[in-house]
C-alpha cells in the first residue's frame, strides 16, 4: 500500500554549505543505531560537518498521562522511562513523593533501595558497554556482559516478579522483602561479575582495533560537558568528579565507601572505562550494603503511615477502619500535601530528576521528569561533528541514549 | 548552605520578589523581565554553571496563567536554585538562556511545544518530542488527554478507543 505521509521533522538545514558536500539522513530506525533517533548530517566525504539530531519517536505523553492517575498508579509508568535500570526510576519518584509528604523511610527500605539502585546501575552499564562493544564487532565481550546482565535480570525477577519493569518501589517503602537465599545468589553473581568483567578488560582494553575506534573520538571537553548539561558517567569521563551520590548523598550513600571514577580526555574510550570502573564501585557498595542490611537493616520494611502504605490484608478484611483506609488509598490515592519539590537521584545515565507539583489531592497536578538522556541528546551534535560518519555508531553507544526517558 | 543562600538573596535583593528555601533548594520568585539579570549573576558570581531543567506549570483559571520554573545546579557549591516567574496567557514569553547555557536549546524547545511558552531569543523552537504540524500544546490543562492527532492514519475500520 502506498502512503504519502508528511515528514514528521523539519531539518535545521536542507542545503549544503559547500558544493562538494552532501546531506544524509540516518534513522530513525537504522540497523546500526540502537535507539530510535534521527540524525540529519552534512558530510564532507566521510567527515561529519554538522548534525541535526531529532528525538521524540518514542514520545507517549508520559507527563500528560501522569496527571490523570493517583500518585501510586504512576509507579509502573516511571519504570518505563529508563527501562534498563527501572528500579532507580522507581526509587527516585517515590523519594520525591515522600519528600513532599514528609516521610522518612525505614532503615531496611533505605538499604534495600540503595542496594537495588546500585545493582540496577550495573545492569544498565552492562547493557551500554555490551551494546557499544558489539557495534564495534566485539561479539564475545558482548555475550559475556549480556550473560551477566541476564543473571541480574533473572535474579531481580526472583525478587520482583518481572525482568525489566519491576514496579517494585512503593511510596513509603518497597513492595516486598527479599526471598530466601536471594543474598546468597547475589554473592554468586558478583563473583561471576568479577570473572567475566575481568575477561572483557583483557579482551578490549589494550586491543588495537578498540583503541583506534574509541581513543580521541567524540571528545567532549569539561567546559562543554557542563555547558551542555551533561551529568553522570559522561560528565565524569570528561574529568569532573561530580555525582549525586557523593555531592548531595541520599538514601544510604553517606554510610558507604566509594570512589568517583573520572576520565581525562572525555572521549569514547574514557566513557567506556568510566562505566566499567563505576560498575566495580557499585559491586564494592553492594557488598557493604549486604553487611549493613544484616547489621542495621533488620527492622520493618515499610513506614507505619496510613496516609500512603496500605494496611495489612488481614485487617482490611477484619475491621471497618482498615477497609475504608484501603479503599481510600486505592480509589483516591495518597493525599500529598500541596507544594512542589525537585528530587534528583543519580540515574545510570546521569541526573534523573522529578519535579512534582501537588494541589493537595490524590492525583498529581504536574509530574515533570528531568531525563538525562534528553539533555544529553541536546549536546550530542558536539560529539559527532568533526568526526567520521562511522564514529557515530560507537559514540552513540557510549552516550547510552535510552528512548524511554529521552522521549517520555 | 544557608550562608550561600543568604549571600545570593542579599546580592540579588532588588531583582527578586520572594525567596525561600524548600527541601534544600533556594527558590527565587522573580518578574520575567529580571530573568537574564538574575541568571547572569547566579552564573558569574555564584557559579551556578549547570542549567539542569526548565519546565512550566499551567495554573488554568489563575492570572497570570503560567509559571515557568528553572533549575540550576552549582558543581562548585553543590547547591540548587529554582527560579520561578509567572507569565500571562496573552503573551507567554520569557527570555531564552541559550546565550549562557548550551543545554537550554533542547529544554526550551520541549517547554515551548508542551506549554507554548515563547523563549525570546531562541531562533530554533521547532518541535522536538512532537512532530511538525502538531496542533496545540499538550501539557496545557485545557488540552484534553484523549485528543489524538495521528500522523500515520489509522487502518480503515479501526475505531479509536474513546474516540472524539
Amino acid at each position: 500500500m502506498e502512503m504519502n505521509l508528511p515528514n514528521p521533522i523539519r531539518p535545521a538545514f536542507t542545503k549544503t554549505e559547500r558544493d562538494d558536500t552532501t546531506i544524509v539522513n540516518i534513522g530513525p530506525s537504522h540497523p546500526a543505531t540502537h535507539g530510535t533517533i534521527q540524525i540529519v548530517a552534512e558530510l564532507d566525504g566521510e567527515r561529519v560537518l554538522r548534525a541535526d539530531i531529532h528525538c521524540g519517536y518514542l514520545h507517549r505523553g508520559f507527563e500528560k498521562e501522569c496527571e490523570a492517575h493517583t500518585w501510586h498508579n504512576l509507579i509502573p509508568y516511571v519504570d518505563r522511562l529508563n527501562y534498563c535500570s527501572a528500579l532507580i526510576n522507581n526509587f527516585a519518584y517515590c523519594d520525591a513523593v515522600e519528600t513532599l509528604m514528609g516521610i522518612e523511610i525505614t532503615p531496611r527500605a533505605t538499604y534495600l533501595r540503595t542496594l537495588l539502585a546500585e545493582y540496577s546501575r550495573i545492569a544498565d552499564h552492562l547493557t551500554c558497554v555490551a551494546a557499544a562493544l558489539m557495534e564495534l564487532g566485539a561479539m564475545t565481550a558482548f555475550l559475556y556482559l549480556v550473560m551477566l546482565r541476564d543473571y541480574i535480570y533473572e535474579h531481580l525477577a526472583d525478587l520482583t516478579g518481572a525482568r525489566l519493569t519491576y514496579s517494585y518501589g512503593r511510596i513509603g517503602g518497597v513492595a516486598r522483602d527479599l526471598p530466601d537465599g536471594w543474598l546468597k545468589r547475589l554473592e554468586e553473581i558478583l563473583t561471576e561479575y568479577d570473572d567475566f568483567v575481568g575477561r572483557v578488560h583483557g579482551l578490549v582494553d589494550r586491543n588495537r582495533i578498540f583503541i583506534d575506534r574509541m581513543r580521541n573520538v567524540a571528545t567532549l571537553s569539561t567546559a562543554d560537558a557542563v555547558n551542555w548539561g551533561y551529568t553522570g558517567p559522561i560528565l565524569r569521563s570528561s574529568g569532573v568528579p561530580r555525582g549525586r551520590r557523593k555531592d548531595t548523598p541520599y538514601l544510604a550513600y553517606p554510610e558507604l565507601d566509594c570512589e568517583v571514577p573520572t576520565g581525562i580526555m572525555g572521549d569514547n574510550y574514557d566513557r567506556y572505562y568510566v562505566r566499567m570502573r563505576e560498575m566495580d564501585e557499585s559491586v564494592h557498595m553492594i557488598r557493604q550494603l549486604v553487611e549493613l542490611l544484616q547489621e542495621k537493616g533488620q527492622g520493618p520494611l515499610n513506614v507505619d503511615d496510613r496516609r500512603c502504605v496500605l494496611p495489612p490484608k488481614q485487617l482490611v478484611y477484619g475491621e471497618i477502619e482498615s477497609l475504608i483506609n484501603h479503599f481510600k488509598l486505592v480509589m483516591e490515592g495518597p493525599q500529598v500535601p500541596a507544594g512542589d519539590v525537585y528530587v534528583a537521584h543519580e540515574g545510570a545515565n546521569g541526573e534523573l530528576g522529578f519535579y512534582l507539583v501537588s494541589d493537595g489531592s490524590g492525583t498529581p497536578y504536574k509530574v515533570h521528569c528531568r531525563a538525562p538522556s534528553f539533555v544529553h541528546m541536546g549536546g550530542a551534535h558536539r560529539m559527532i561533528e568533526g568526526y567520521q560518519l562511522a564514529d557515530i555508531v560507537p559514540t552513540f553507544g557510549s552516550i547510552n541514549m535510552i528512548g524511554g526517558e529521552c522521549d517520555r | 548552605m544557608g550562608a550561600l543562600f543568604d549571600r545570593i538573596c542579599e546580592a540579588l535583593a532588588p531583582k527578586i520578589g520572594e525567596s525561600s528555601v524548600a527541601h534544600g533548594v533556594l527558590v527565587l520568585r522573580i518578574a520575567p523581565q529580571a530573568l537574564l539579570d538574575v541568571v547572569t549573576r547566579l552564573k558569574e558570581d555564584f557559579r551556578f554553571d549547570l542549567f539542569a531543567d526548565v519546565t512550566a506549570i499551567d495554573w488554568l483559571g489563575q492570572e497570570p496563567r503560567f509559571e515557568v520554573v528553572w533549575h540550576f545546579y552549582s558543581t562548585m557549591h553543590r547547591q540548587r536554585v529554582r527560579i520561578k516567574a509567572r507569565v500571562g496567557e496573552a503573551e507567554p514569553a520569557v527570555d531564552s538562556l541559550i546565550g549562557m547555557y548550551g543545554s537550554a536549546h533542547f529544554m526550551e524547545r520541549e517547554c515551548h511545544e508542551m506549554y507554548g511558552i515563547v523563549f525570546a531569543g531562541n531562533p530554533d523552537l521547532r518541535p522536538i518530542l512532537l512532530y511538525e504540524g502538531f496542533q496545540g500544546h499538550p501539557l496545557r490543562k485545557d488540552y484534553p488527554k484523549e485528543r489524538e492527532q495521528p500522523l500515520v492514519p489509522y487502518r480503515a475500520g479501526y475505531e479509536m478507543p474513546g474516540g472524539e
